[in-house]
């Protein structure tokens, strides 16, 4: 337990420190929903036939572009910086379990999800009005699914890009598609058939309708849910197979 | 007592590559080994098979009397390790390096002693990316000592240091052995070798071509000790071929060097001198170094 607490501590520290990563995990998504809000909220008033408006699907379906900048660009960035230069090597080398390394980053990379999620839901509530049909213990439960999966998916994409500009680039080849068309931006009941048909093959989509159903009704999505939870046992298995210490 | 470090018939293959190539030494506690040879020798593959952190391999190594293998965490337990090119987290403070590093081992020992034992202790607040090359040498150096080892690996410790850095940093790896510590040092500086090592082994395409005191390994090989002075109008070349003591006198870019392995070689050439008059300015000597037994062993120059 020393090990582990002092390499959360560690992970946090430069996580603080690296204000790029704060920036589009913490600030971005925060500065999405508030314009968002603004241009398209119209005072969150229901939509026709339905008792939620704008701001309360937009909330949880943001909950998307937070674990998919997580997984998508922090962990395959980092990963591959620190295995190119030589620090998972050295730690390696040490009596320390390597895996727990990677536990205690994805520990401090989940807490860094929750504090974004509910950075946004403070936002909503004071300044959007959201509402809200669900259970907290719901949706966290389902976001604590969404955010392992797409960690997973994160730590392959990491095991696999042989240098850090792969990493990057891999990362955002998943990422872009994702952000324009799983709904996490814009509200995929608006999109066109075509691109709904598309986006169902998009991983981080199935995230936006499980929490979406959660929020808005407390409803399990359970073809999304078992989408995820295949997405987490492939991904991690893979991973903990090919990841590359140096 | 039984060796530290002993190897035996060790082979590293990676796929049909044979980097280590059937070498068997040991090394003794308290000594200071070297393990020496031009880049690409094998002595990182050697070496860090060793330590346990690559398998597998062909061959019996047993450190403190453990498989390096099959005991990897133990073994971490008691060895320092400095691995040649590795890094630590940019942004983390020396002092919090210290303190992650700390709770990786079952025991470690305080840190700040070490800081300032290793000149770092100023610098405990700066992020590891703030420090200069031979700072971080050093908090690699102190990271290697943090659970008081019993065997240190240094792997190519002095790469990329300027002369001074490099002269202090040797004279911490004497430091390191003044503490009863058995250091196995990795370097393709034949000098560093020569001036910090009680024993040589130097590799050359995976194999042990060589393996004794830096004084047993020059004396193996027929030197280039000799004298070397300014030429002068006064200079009688032939005089000094007909000295006894020495073999050869070659004259080049206005100095002439003379060489033999008597022990009263200089002397007598002095002597010589001093008798005919003939003024010796910028008199030194030559010593044969470490560079020439691996040529002479090699039939190659070591590039650096």
């Amino acid at each position: 337990m020393k090990t582990y607490r002092k390499l959360v501590v560690a992970h946090a520290k430069l996580f603080l420190r690296e204000p790029i990563a704060l920036f589009f995990t913490i600030a971005f998504p925060a500065l999405l929903l508030t314009l968002l809000g603004i241009v398209f909220g119209h005072g969150n008033v229901p939509y026709p036939g339905e008792d939620f408006g704008y701001i309360d699907q937009q909330v949880p379906a943001l909950a998307g572009i937070i674990v998919g900048t997580i997984a998508l660009h922090s962990i395959p960035v980092i990963t591959a910086n620190n295995r190119e230069r030589g620090i998972l090597r050295r730690l390696k080398a040490s009596p320390m379990p390597a895996w727990q390394w990677i536990a205690a980053e994805i520990s401090v990379n989940f807490v860094v999800a929750v504090l974004s999620l509910v950075l946004l839901i403070i936002i909503a509530t004071y300044a959007f009005g959201m509402r809200f049909a669900g259970s907290w213990g719901a949706v966290l439960i389902g976001f604590t699914l969404s955010a392992f999966s797409f960690m997973a998916l994160g730590y392959l994409v990491a095991s696999l890009a042989p240098t850090p500009r792969v990493a990057t680039a891999a990362g955002q080849i998943l990422y872009m598609p994702m952000f324009m068309l799983s709904g996490a931006a814009i509200p995929l009941m608006l999109m066109p058939d075509g691109v709904q048909s598309v986006a169902r093959w998009l991983p981080m989509t199935h995230v936006v309708i499980v929490l979406q159903s959660l929020w808005l009704g407390g409803e399990w999505a359970m073809r999304s849910i078992w989408v995820l939870v295949a997405m987490l046992a492939v991904g991690g298995v893979l991973s903990a197979r090919l990841f590359r210490w140096e | 007592m039984p060796p530290v470090i002993t190897v035996q018939h060790l082979t590293k293959r990676y796929g049909s590559f044979v980097a280590v190539d059937d070498i068997s030494f040991a090394v003794q506690q308290g000594e200071i080994f070297g393990i020496v040879g031009p880049n690409g020798a094998g002595k990182t593959s050697a070496v860090e098979t060793i330590m346990g952190l690559r398998w597998p391999f062909e061959g019996t190594v047993r450190v403190l009397e453990m498989d390096p293998h099959q005991q990897r965490k133990e073994l971490a337990e008691r060895i320092g390790i400095q691995l040649q090119e590795a890094e630590l987290p940019h942004r983390l403070k020396v002092w919090e390096l210290m303190e992650l590093f700390s709770g990786f081992y079952r025991k470690s020992i305080p840190y700040p002693p070490l800081l300032e034992t290793w000149g770092i202790w100023e610098k405990r607040n700066s992020r590891f990316e703030e420090l200069s090359g031979g700072q971080k040498q050093r908090v690699f150096i102190a990271l290697s000592l943090l659970n008081d080892p019993e065997v240190v690996f240094l792997d190519e410790l002095t790469t990329g240091l300027d002369p001074q850095a490099r002269k202090q940093t040797w004279a911490m790896v004497e430091q390191i052995r003044a503490q009863g510590k058995t250091v196995v040092l990795v370097t393709h500086f034949m000098e560093e070798a020569q001036t910090l090592c009680d024993r040589v082994a130097i590799i050359d395409g995976g194999k042990i071509i060589a393996l004794d005191t830096p004084q047993g390994l020059l004396n193996s090989i027929d030197g280039q000790s000799g004298l070397m002075i300014e030429n002068s109008p006064e200079m009688d070349m032939a005089l000094l071929q007909a000295l006894p003591t020495v073999e050869r006198v070659e004259l080049s870019n206005g100095v002439v060097s003379i060489y033999g392995n008597a022990d009263n070689l200089v002397s007598s050439v002095v002597l010589a001198l001093e008798q005919h008059r003939i003024p010796m300015r910028n008199l030194r000597t030559v010593q044969p170094s470490l560079d020439d037994v691996f040529i002479t062993l090699t039939g190659k120059a070591l590039r650096d």
